[in-house]
């Protein structure tokens, strides 16, 4: 693997967390206020549908979410297992993947 | 107040066991002196290792009552704890015999993650004059006296549980040469220490800082680098002049 594409991860890894770290708060907030009164389907779509807002909060929150997460178990594998790089690589490109689109998906559904 | 000391010394190999030496207490006595008098009066077989004897050529670290430490700088009353020693051989490293261990890896691993010179010039050029001013000449000099004792190396967990890990020696290594204007291709320099097993593996646990000899801060450096993925490489300054006055350009 290039040298300087490991350096871009660590860049990634590092930059996604800065995001996530005021996107977490808000969304943790969100969910307190949000159950408050009980917790239904209706209220959620509500206040999603149609919302760009909320669409681009979440959607930037996926995203972020999905390069942070791969990146940050790639070096845990890379660490603690016997696993080959390949496989770690393969691993996680597998693991953004599927938060990329599971995560998109789920934006786009409640949009 | 007994002139004694019980000291005892790694024997074998990584299989081996620690065996106990009553050895007469001095005055100013470093734990070389002590491992020296032992290999002298009790055990002419024990294998160590030594040079200058006065911290400068990084041979004689050793575990001394489980810190690693440059032993020909260390005296006795400063480690010596109920009156007793345990010295071993360094952490990290393969043990060849007794106190001895293989360096091989620790210089393997400097190669590897690129933590040699690289000048862009001959023998024919000028040399390059450095102003020990500059911006990149202060931030080399805070790394540049390694020992290459591998004391950092032995201290460090990371070292211990991750084979790939350049170490602290390295890397602080790399960051004085992307420090030196001299230095060729730095970006290259700075990619090949975020390689796997680079600075990005380091846990900023310390170790390496806290136990090195000579007072360098290797966490510093591998900070530094970390940083630099960020701000880009760091600014070294201008070489003042890279013209020797051999005063074969005056005027006759």
């Amino acid at each position: 693997m290039r040298a300087s594409l490991q350096r871009h991860f660590y860049v990634a890894q590092r930059a996604t967390a800065l995001l996530l770290a005021p996107l977490v708060v808000v969304h943790l907030v969100l969910i307190m206020i949000a159950v408050k009164n009980g917790l239904t389907a209706d209220e959620i779509l509500s206040r999603t549908r149609g919302n760009v807002l909320w669409a681009v909060f979440y959607g930037l929150f996926v995203v972020a979410a999905a390069v942070h997460a791969p990146l940050g178990v790639r070096n845990v594998l890379r660490e603690w297992t016997p696993l080959s790089q390949q496989l770690v690589d393969a691993f996680c490109v597998f693991l953004f993947l599927l938060l990329l689109l599971a995560g998109l998906r789920a934006v786009v559904a409640v949009y | 107040m007994t002139n004694k000391i019980s000291v005892s010394i790694w024997r074998g190999k990584s299989d081996g066991e620690y065996q106990t030496y009553e050895v007469e207490l001095r005055e100013n006595q470093t734990v070389l002196d002590i491992v020296t008098e032992v290999q002298r009066q009790h055990e002419p077989s024990l294998a160590y290792r030594f040079a200058c004897r006065v911290g400068v050529c990084g041979s004689c670290a050793m575990t001394v009552n489980g810190v690693p430490r440059w032993t020909c700088r260390t005296h006795v009353n400063q480690v010596t704890k109920n009156n007793s020693l345990t010295i071993g051989p360094l952490r990290n490293l393969p043990v060849i015999k007794d106190l001895v261990v293989d360096m091989k890896p620790f210089f393997k691993k400097w190669q590897t993650a690129g933590a040699s010179f690289t000048g862009g010039k001959t023998r024919h050029d000028p040399v390059a004059t450095i102003s020990s001013e500059s911006p990149g000449r202060k931030a080399a000099d805070a790394g540049i006296e390694c020992i290459n004792c591998a004391v950092c190396y032995s201290a460090c967990d990371v070292v211990g549980w991750d084979d790939s890990y350049a170490g602290p020696a390295a890397l602080n290594r790399i960051w004085t040469l992307v420090n030196d204007e001299r230095q060729v291709n730095k970006r290259a320099v700075l990619d090949a220490a975020f390689a796997d097993g680079g600075c990005g593996s380091c846990h900023s646990q310390g170790n390496c800082t806290r136990h090195c000899p000579v007072e360098l801060s290797p966490s510093e450096s591998i900070a530094a680098l970390k940083r630099s993925a960020f701000m880009g490489l760091p600014k070294t300054g201008a070489v003042e002049s890279n013209k020797i006055d051999t005063g074969a350009d005056r005027e006759s």
